[in-house]
This record gives C-alpha cells, sequence and structure tokens, in this order.
C-alpha cells in the first residue's frame, strides 16, 4: 500500500500540470463530468437554440410588418409539404409561437443560466472541486438535448389542423388534448417533460453542491450572491417543475389514454389545468430571472470597486421573490372567471413582489453610488438590465390589477412587458455574466469596442421592437394573429425595423467570438482588477481543468467580499 | 460544515431529502385534482352549485320568512356536446323566485338519433358568486341519463335561493341568476 502511495506522490511531483490533465476529446465533451467543461456545453447549446428561436421571432416579425399574410404561405407549404389553405397556414402561425415560446424559455435562458453560468461558476464561487454528482450532471445535460431534438421533431409530423404543434408554449387544454390529434402535439409535451426532469436533476445537485462542499469557513452568509441566487434558483425547480410534471403527464394521459382529467363530459376542467400550469409558470418566470440577479450583483460591485450595497437584504429579497412568486399564479388567469376576492387576494400578493425586487433595484444603485464606475462591457449590459428590467417590472404592476389585466389580457401590452423582463432582462443579464466571464472560461479576451458596440445595436433594437407592442396592445392588437387591422400598421412596421437592428447587432457578438478566439489576448487571472474578489478570480484563465487540490480557506475575519487567496496585485 | 459523515454521504442525504420533495410536489399536482374538485363544491368556487337535502330546504324557507322577500330572475340555459344528439331545452325560459322559496324548473329533452344514448350534465350558475347560495334538492344531472331512440323526457330540478344570500354584500348588484346544463355524452 505504501508502496502504491509513494508512486502516486511522486508521480504527481513530476507532472506539475496535472490538475491540468484533460482526457481526450470525447471522452472529455460527450461523456464529460467535469462542472466547467458541462458549463460550455451548456452555453454553446443555448447559443445554439437561441440563433434557432431568435430566427423564428424573426419570421414572425417579417410576417407582421405588413397586414395581410406575407411569409407565412411559404412557411406553412414548407411544413406540411405543398401548398397550403388558410387554415394550415394560421395553424402554422401557432406553431411558430409555440416553438418561439418553448425554445426561449426551457432551451435558452435556463441552460445558459443554470446549466452554463451556474455550473461554470457555482463551485468556483463556493471553492468546490466539482458539483456533489458530476455524472448526474452530464445525465442532466444530454436529456436538456434530447428534449430539444423532440421539440424539433414535432413541426414536421401532423398536428391536427397542420403539420406541427399549434398550442403555445402553455400547452392550455382543451386545445392540446382534443383540439390537437397527431403526434406533434405529444412530442412537444414530451420534449418539455424531458426538460423539466433535467432541470429537477441539475437542481438536486445545485442544492446538495451548495450546502455540503463549500470550502471551510465559506458560510452561507459569505457566499457570493450569485451562488446564492443559483440556491433559490434549484430550490424553486425542484418545487415548482414536478407541479408541471403531474400536469403534462395528466395531458398525456388524457389525450392518449382516454382519462379525463381537464375534459368536462368525464368530470374534468379545463381550468385546473391553467391552475397547475401557472402554478409551475410563474415561479418560473424567477427561474429565469434570479440568475440574472446574482451575475448583476456580481458585476456591478465589481466595476463599482465596492462590496454591493445590503449583501443580506439582497440575498433574503431573492429567497423573498421565491416564496411569494408561489403564491400569486392565478394573476396569469384573471380572465377565466375569478370571483372578485379571489381576484384582489392575487392583486395584493403580487404587487407584494415588488417590495424585494424593489430592494434589489434601489441596492445595486446603492452599490453605484459614490463608487468609481469602470464602464467596461459587463457593467453597461448590467445598467441596461437594471433599467429594461424596471420597465417591464413597472408595465407588471399595471398588469397585476386584476381590473386593468381584464382590458389588457391576451394583447401585446402582455408581449411587451414580458419580453421587456426576459428578452431585454434575462437576455441582457446573459449578455453582462457572459462579457465578465467570457475570458475566464476561454482564457482569450474579446474585444471591448465590438462587446460595446453590441451593446448599443441590441439595447437599440429591442427597445424599437418591443417598446411600440404597448401602444399595440393598449389599442387592443390582441396576441397570437399572424394579421392585424390597418389601425397597427404603423407601430408593427416600427417594431420589425426594431428586429433587423436587433439582428444586426447579434453579427457583431459572433464577430467578436471569432476575434477573440483567432487574435484575442491571452487573459490573465484576475482581468478586472480590484473590483472583482469572489475565488474564480483566484485561479489562472481558465482555470485549471481541476481546481482548489487544496480548498481555499475563509476566516473568520474575512467578510463575504475579501478576496480570497490572492491579491489583486498579485494576479499575473 | 458541521456533518462529520463522509462527504458522500452527507451528499446522498441532502438529494434524498431533495428527491423527497419533488415527489411531495409531484403527489400534490395529482392530490389537487380530488382537492380542486372538493374545494368548489364546499365553497361554491367558481359557480358551482350546491346540493342540499330537503330538510335544509325547509330551514331556509322558514328563515326567508323572517328575512323579507327579495326576488332573483333565474334563467334557463340548456346545451348539447357536439356528439349528443339530442333537443335539449329548458320548458320556461325564465322563472322569477323569492329568496327560500322552492322552485321547480322542468327541462325537456329528445333523443334525435336512431342509437340509445346516454348523457351526464355538467351545471353551472352565472354569476359565480351566486354559487354558494343555488341550492339544488333533486336534479336530473345527479345521475346520467338514457334517452332510447326518439324517446322524449321531462326532467326536473328543484331548487332554492339561500337566504344567506342577503347577507353577503357580493350579492348586492345580482338580480338575475342563469342555470347552465351541459349534456356530455357517458363514456362506456
Amino acid at each position: 500500500m505504501a508502496t502504491t502511495a509513494d508512486t502516486f506522490q511522486a508521480h504527481t511531483e513530476e507532472h506539475h500540470h496535472d490538475a491540468d490533465h484533460k482526457p481526450a476529446f470525447f471522452a472529455r465533451w460527450f461523456m464529460s463530468t467535469n462542472h466547467k467543461d458541462i458549463g460550455t456545453l451548456y452555453i454553446i447549446f443555448a447559443i445554439f437554440a437561441g440563433i434557432i428561436g431568435g430566427a423564428i421571432s424573426g419570421l414572425m416579425r417579417w410576417e407582421l410588418a405588413e397586414p395581410g399574410l406575407q411569409v407565412l404561405g411559404q412557411v406553412a407549404s414548407w411544413l406540411n409539404g405543398g401548398q397550403a389553405d388558410f387554415d394550415q397556414m394560421t395553424h402554422t402561425w401557432n406553431v411558430l409561437i409555440t416553438a418561439h415560446g418553448l425554445i426561449m424559455v426551457f432551451f435558452v435562458v435556463m441552460p445558459a443560466t443554470m446549466g452554463g453560468f451556474g455550473n461554470w461558476f457555482v463551485p468556483l464561487m463556493i471553492g468546490a472541486p466539482d458539483m456533489a454528482f458530476p455524472r448526474m450532471n452530464n445525465v442532466s445535460f444530454w436529456l436538456t438535448v434530447a428534449g430539444f431534438c423532440s421539440l424539433m421533431i414535432s413541426p414536421f409530423v401532423p398536428g391536427g389542423t397542420a403539420a406541427g404543434p399549434g398550442i403555445g408554449w402553455t400547452l392550455y387544454a382543451p386545445l392540446s388534448t382534443s383540439g390537437s390529434v397527431g403526434p406533434a402535439v405529444d412530442f412537444a409535451i414530451f420534449s418539455v417533460h424531458i426538460a423539466g426532469a433535467a432541470s429537477i436533476m441539475s437542481a438536486i445537485n445545485f442544492i446538495t453542491t451548495i450546502f455540503n462542499m463549500r470550502a471551510p469557513g465559506m458560510t452561507l452568509h459569505k457566499m457570493p450572491l450569485f451562488a446564492w441566487s443559483v440556491l433559490v434558483t434549484a430550490f424553486l425547480l425542484l418545487l415548482a417543475l414536478p407541479v408541471l410534471a403531474a400536469a403534462l403527464t395528466m395531458l398525456i394521459t388524457d389525450r392518449n389514454f382516454g382519462t379525463t382529467f381537464f375534459d368536462p363530459a368525464g368530470g374534468g376542467d379545463p381550468i385546473l389545468y391553467q391552475h397547475l400550469f401557472w402554478f409551475f409558470g410563474h415561479p418560473e418566470v424567477y427561474i429565469m430571472i434570479l440568475p440574472g440577479f446574482g451575475m448583476i450583483s456580481q458585476i456591478v460591485a465589481t466595476f463599482s470597486k465596492k462590496p454591493v450595497f445590503g449583501y443580506l437584504g439582497m440575498a433574503y429579497a431573492m429567497v423573498a421573490i421565491g416564496v411569494v412568486g408561489f403564491i400569486v399564479w392565478a394573476h396569469h388567469m384573471y380572465t377565466v372567471g375569478l370571483d372578485v376576492n379571489t381576484k384582489m387576494y392575487f392583486t395584493a400578493a403580487t404587487m407584494v413582489i415588488a417590495v424585494p425586487t424593489g430592494i434589489k433595484i434601489f441596492s445595486w444603485i446603492a452599490t453605484m453610488w459614490g463608487g468609481s464606475l469602470e464602464f467596461k462591457s459587463p457593467l453597461v449590459w448590467a445598467l441596461g438590465f437594471i433599467f429594461l428590467f424596471t420597465v417591464g417590472g413597472v408595465t407588471g404592476v399595471v398588469l397585476a390589477n386584476g381590473g386593468i389585466d381584464d382590458n389588457l389580457h391576451d394583447t401585446y401590452y402582455v408581449v411587451a412587458h414580458f419580453h421587456y423582463v426576459l428578452s431585454l432582462g434575462a437576455v441582457f443579464s446573459l449578455f453582462a455574466g457572459f462579457y465578465y466571464w467570457f475570458p475566464k472560461m476561454s482564457g482569450r479576451m474579446h474585444s471591448e469596442l465590438l462587446a460595446h458596440l453590441h451593446f448599443w445595436g441590441f439595447f437599440i433594437g429591442v427597445n424599437v421592437i418591443f417598446f411600440p407592442q404597448h401602444f399595440l396592445g393598449m389599442n387592443g392588437m390582441p396576441r397570437r394573429y399572424p394579421d392585424y387591422a390597418l389601425a397597427y400598421e404603423f407601430w408593427n412596421h416600427v417594431s420589425s425595423v426594431g428586429y433587423v437592428i436587433m439582428a444586426l447587432s447579434m453579427l457583431l457578438f459572433f464577430a467578436n467570438m471569432i476575434y477573440a478566439f483567432t487574435v484575442g489576448k491571452k487573459a490573465p487571472a484576475n482581468y478586472w482588477g480590484e473590483g472583482a474578489t469572489t475565488l474564480e478570480w483566484s485561479l489562472s484563465s481558465p482555470p485549471p481543468y481541476h481546481q482548489f487540490e487544496t480548498l481555499p480557506v475563509i476566516e473568520d475575519h474575512h467578510s463575504h467580499h475579501d478576496a480570497i487567496g490572492t491579491t489583486p496585485s498579485a494576479a499575473h | 460544515m458541521a456533518g462529520t459523515a463522509p462527504i458522500e454521504r452527507r451528499n446522498k442525504r441532502v438529494a434524498l431529502y431533495a428527491v423527497l420533495a419533488a415527489l411531495a410536489m409531484l403527489g400534490l399536482g395529482y392530490a389537487s385534482v380530488p382537492l380542486y374538485r372538493i374545494f368548489c363544491q364546499v365553497t361554491g368556487f367558481a359557480g358551482t352549485p350546491q346540493r342540499s337535502t330537503l330538510a335544509d330546504a325547509i330551514t331556509a324557507e322558514q328563515m326567508a320568512k323572517s328575512a323579507g322577500g327579495r326576488t332573483f330572475s333565474i334563467r334557463f340555459d340548456a346545451n348539447t356536446a357536439p356528439d349528443v344528439p339530442w333537443a335539449f331545452r329548458p320548458r320556461q325560459v325564465t322563472d322569477t323566485v323569492q329568496v327560500g322559496e322552492r322552485d321547480m324548473a322542468v327541462f325537456e329533452a329528445k333523443n334525435l338519433s336512431s342509437v340509445p344514448v346516454t348523457g351526464t350534465a355538467s351545471f353551472n350558475v352565472e354569476p359565480e358568486q351566486a354559487g354558494p347560495y343555488f341550492s339544488k334538492i333533486q336534479c336530473f344531472c345527479f345521475t346520467s341519463q338514457t334517452l332510447q331512440p326518439g324517446q322524449e323526457v321531462t326532467m326536473p330540478v328543484l331548487f332554492y335561493i339561500d337566504p344567506k344570500a342577503l347577507d353577503d354584500p357580493n350579492m348586492d348588484g345580482v338580480e338575475q341568476i342563469t342555470l347552465s346544463y351541459t349534456f356530455h355524452r357517458t363514456k362506456a
């Protein structure tokens, strides 16, 4: 035994870079158990899915640029194989909105925030060598890919009126049960089902990692806010997704095995589906935004060169948002026929969420107040996030009112609202996090100039897309239609022009990636300087394949914002 | 970092708790099906009418005498699902009843097809705040109905408006209550 140990010891001393020893290509990327590699896979997957989801929204803006039907006919005949009639064309529109919604929610934002940045940086930030269950982490990723494949098959198989699932991302019964014959809807439901199972597994992994694998002395109250945000999100996933799984299973058995959970003919109730869906669906919107909150907190503190203002308040505000997020679901259902008292409760409960959200917004501003701000690209994206998320939050408070929502429900005002918090909120936080950590992940510096240009193009583009949709909604333009009255033409046209601006700015993003990997400078360990204090900055860029051979120790006197294990000047 | 067990065991313990929490939520999702039905039946939520006995009705009638005689206009609505080949309609479309007074409404149904058809009626009242106060003592909707080819039947509903409605501020503006039925084909 002793001999073996000695040999092993000698071996590691001979090869100083053993911590960085990587398996061969196939084993490394297809059987990966390394949290950083899995994080990279998730990010590549999210970018790929984002291109598809974004292209679908481009088709929709093209169609909506003018009244009447433009490109829908071609798309419909492509999917259906042959000349499409009017019903098939409008069904194809429903297929597009279904695909756009499901892709963006389940295969772009969730894989990017939790799967990508969560996997990459939670173990680094808490000083853990890897995730608690590396093999399960691998299963989570490939299940997500399998779910995406199922969704990508669905538009090409029969879905009732025409090819594809035309049911919206909410999959409401009875449209998704008796309203859509054919396998397309089964593929779509199955896709969400396995993506959900993957997320539950990754939530279990994050919870276990954060509870058990923190470095010595890294108490919960010293943990960076990004790790906090992932912890809260993991709990939301763990408690909300099984309810969706139950509802989806009921849909599947209603469709295929003759149960009547949502069919009044057998004593069921379609409204129950909506309750179950939104009991998941409302926490889901916080699942998409909370990791963004965490990233924005790290970024704002880094570039203000100050610890984040009100650290504990920031952490527990996220907990409060998570808890209250579970008891407000029926504000998505004001028009199904809720009585006045129920609506009053859900209105009040929904507005309560503005309080912890306000704590976060004001704490970010207070962090910047008096700070020595450095307008690097991550901070610029973070400022864009704070501004746009606040706009979306304000329209959210408007829509929270049961009485006003009766008027605005299912109009473009709602579309504008949730795109301001997601397409402009969550996505801005993703790009902020991406530019913040890209050199850390890749070891190459991106171009700050291109990142800034990307920001301005994207910022102007998405605002031109979505701000006019408030006007359209207030004027009564309904969601989910491929055509509209002439009165809505002007702002729809403006909105479509905005899409082109946004799409062009995305070219700068890809150009920046090419720049970084070809001529980008090598990134030092801590390229953001003294403001960046969390543990990932104490490691090289990219970090060694196996980090923290000796666990970092956080002493009692260290605060949550102290740089541990390195001093900024010591970084090479 | 308080635990003394090896990290693998502590990880498995936390994961086990997490799996149990997920399973509990899955169970809750399924439990919500009967719970939602019971909740609607008990509270009259979403316009679910109440079911009561004759004894309840007699008590209500006595209470109503002391409460004074507000009246409601009751409107009857009859529908069939597309796969039920019946002509189904109320004999009179509206009726005016005093609070607490027992009233009988009669519906007529005829099987227009050449095969026997069994149906069960689902029901609701509108406005939905009237749900807790609309009490049915007897109704054809409590059981399934089978009509032979060409057979015509009359089906009674015995109901009253609970006098407690007068104490509910949400019922202040309510003058008319619609009782709606839809026949669905009963699955064999």
